[in-house]
């Protein structure tokens, strides 16, 4: 049997480029695959994306496997699920990365099962054991009271990783690799769960994972029109509005702006957290942010143990004033 | 319709954060003094999407739990919620076990079950949020799978599915059986009704042990697991918070605003 050599990354497409979690991706492989001293692949899977070979390899891939087929213009588990059996029955890795997305949190559990080997989902850090080369995955546990570092004895060894856990290294457009084709062969009557409909969320302004400032409310918020407050100090400082879950299990804020470890995750530079407490599952998907601002009435509240700035104080004071002063300052 | 919901018996995640202890062995968390586990709340969505189905077209749910030492009371939960059986596989054989023991042992227990045209789980569990089983029963089994449900209707044997995705959703469309894993946005968990709760303290749970469902020791548990926890730890917190004083919270705000521009993080 052959042997299981260099890690592999699956690359996610949106609008025709690479994904954002893709680069990412490809820059933490690139780091893997140097501490082992083989090479990073990537895979490409999909409708019209044989074209974004050349931009992989720009991100750090040395060589790319291009499986596309119009049957694979959606994610659907029956389809990708054979094909990723077969791109690693031929690349035969060593890691397999992908991105902890609504794909790769479907496929990669799934791909495991089939490969008889193991995954280890939401993963925050990969890094290889320098002893026994194989790869350390670290992911929070019991919703972010703990990390756990979890490593496999089976090949491939398969990780998801949550986004902005790692950082893209800056593309460099002459970087040379090699492209291999792959036919998908896939049946079409296989596919017994079929996507009918891609429906988008509705988003006014900047989109919570891509916005530079993001301000979150708490329980402490008390109702939506609080939320608009919040509104007016992010619409100031060209940022999104994101909550805890209690806000949005009320009906306060939809359940799209939830931050956390079953919401969104969000690393903007700025993160002012207003009337919320810090729990564990909140901070789990806020913690990449580069400065967190905390505004809350109770001084022992835990945000202020995560925070780089904090005001102890009744936020309906506060954060009128704060945004007033904003404001003025701003202008000039 | 018969279906099947997957749960367990976990740690109660909304226990006090300062109650949170890991073991000193440092592979496990230690449940914490005076606070009773509760059923994992991400299964309570599987059993709530399993009992829309049951509310719209009628059916028969069997909520499945593995592990140990589970509380006859806390486990009942889903026969109080409106499930019809409940099926343990008990044996201290599934302890340390990981996404692949635990579902292969819940697989081979589905397949004794035998009549089913749909398996629910939760998403992932609230302790080590894995995030794999159900997906895993469903490649042992050789079933289509829909994870993140948000939403079912059953038509013309199969089940629409709306799937939650990073960009919004999408309509999947699957024939049964399947497998499907519930997401939070189901909806909110019903609660028991006295009638329930009552109907739940007559009926007995049929006990299952690794035999009954023909796993061998070597596949179950710890023995069974195909990763390996090296770590267990709890980060540690910064705390070096600067916090910006004030007269009043209005003369606080303003220092804030002023520090923000000064160290230019705005």
């Amino acid at each position: 049997m052959a042997e299981n050599k260099g890690v592999l990354v699956l690359c996610e497409t949106k609008e025709g480029k690479l994904a954002s979690i893709s680069t990412e991706l490809l820059g933490g492989g690139r780091k893997l695959a140097s501490d082992l001293g083989e090479e990073l692949a990537a895979v490409l899977v999909g409708s019209g994306v044989a074209g974004l070979a050349q931009e992989a390899i720009a991100y750090g891939a040395d060589k790319v496997y291009v499986v596309d087929d119009p049957i694979l213009k959606d994610y659907q588990t029956d389809s990708y699920l054979p094909v990723m059996e077969k791109v690693v029955g031929q690349a035969m890795p060593q890691v397999l990365i992908m991105g902890q997305t609504s794909i790769g949190r479907d496929l990669a559990p799934r791909l495991a099962f089939r490969l008889k080997t193991a995954a280890v989902l939401g993963c925050l850090e990969l890094a290889i054991d320098p002893q026994s080369k194989k790869l350390l995955q670290t992911k929070p546990v019991y919703g972010g009271n703990a990390q756990a570092v979890f490593t496999t004895d089976s090949f491939p060894q398969i990780a998801t990783v949550r986004p902005k856990a790692m950082t893209p290294l800056e593309p460099d457009q002459s970087r040379k690799g090699e492209v291999v084709k792959i036919e998908a062969g896939l049946d079409p009557s296989a596919i017994r769960a079929k996507v009918l409909e891609k429906v988008p969320e509705e988003v006014t302004g900047i989109k919570l994972e891509d916005a530079e400032v993001v301000v979150g409310g708490g329980r402490g918020i008390g109702n939506t029109e609080g939320f608009e407050q919040l509104e007016a100090l992010a619409k100031l400082l060209k940022g999104a509005v994101g909550a805890t879950r209690p806000p949005c299990d009320n009906g306060w804020m939809p359940t799209g702006a939830q931050i956390g470890l079953t919401g969104k995750i969000i690393a903007p530079e700025l993160y002012i957290a207003v009337a919320l407490s810090g729990s564990s599952q909140h901070m789990s998907g806020c913690s990449g942010s580069k400065t967190i601002v905390a505004i809350n009435k109770d001084p022992e509240a835990n945000i202020f143990r995560e925070a780089r700035f904090g005001v102890v104080g009744d936020w309906k004071k506060v954060v009128p004033a704060l945004t007033e002063k904003l404001k003025e300052l701003l202008a000039k | 319709m018969n279906m099947v919901v997957c749960i367990k018996q976990v740690i109660d995640p909304e226990a006090p954060p300062a109650s949170f202890k890991i073991d000193p062995s440092g592979n496990k968390v230690m449940p914490p003094a005076g606070v009773s586990p509760v059923v994992d709340p991400y299964a309570e969505y599987a059993v709530e999407a399993a009992l829309k189905v049951k509310d719209a077209i009628g059916g028969k749910i069997t909520a499945l739990s593995l592990g140990s030492n589970q509380l006859r009371d806390i486990v009942k939960k889903p026969l109080a919620m409106g499930a019809d059986e409940l099926i343990l596989l008990e044996d201290e054989a599934f302890d340390g076990g990981d996404s692949w023991s635990t579902a292969y042992a819940l697989a081979m227990a589905i397949k004794k079950i035998g009549d089913y045209d749909i398996i629910f789980c939760g998403r992932e569990a609230s302790d080590w949020n894995a995030g794999q089983v159900g997906s895993g029963i469903a490649e042992i089994l050789g079933l289509p799978s829909v994870t993140l449900a948000e939403k079912i209707d059953i038509t013309d044997g199969k089940a629409k599915v709306q799937r939650s995705t990073d960009e919004g959703y999408e309509v999947v469309e699957v024939s049964l059986p399947c497998l499907i894993t519930a997401s939070n946005e189901i909806g909110e968990p019903r609660y028991p009704t006295i009638k329930g709760i009552m109907g739940a303290k007559k009926k007995e749970p049929v006990v299952w042990k690794l035999a009954d469902i023909g796993v061998d020791a070597t596949q179950a548990g710890a023995q069974g697991r195909h990763s390996q926890l090296l770590k267990l730890f709890q980060p540690a917190r910064e705390g070096k918070c600067e916090i910006i004083e004030g007269e009043t919270p209005e003369e606080a705000a303003v220092s804030l605003a002023v520090k923000l521009r000064e160290v230019k993080v705005l």
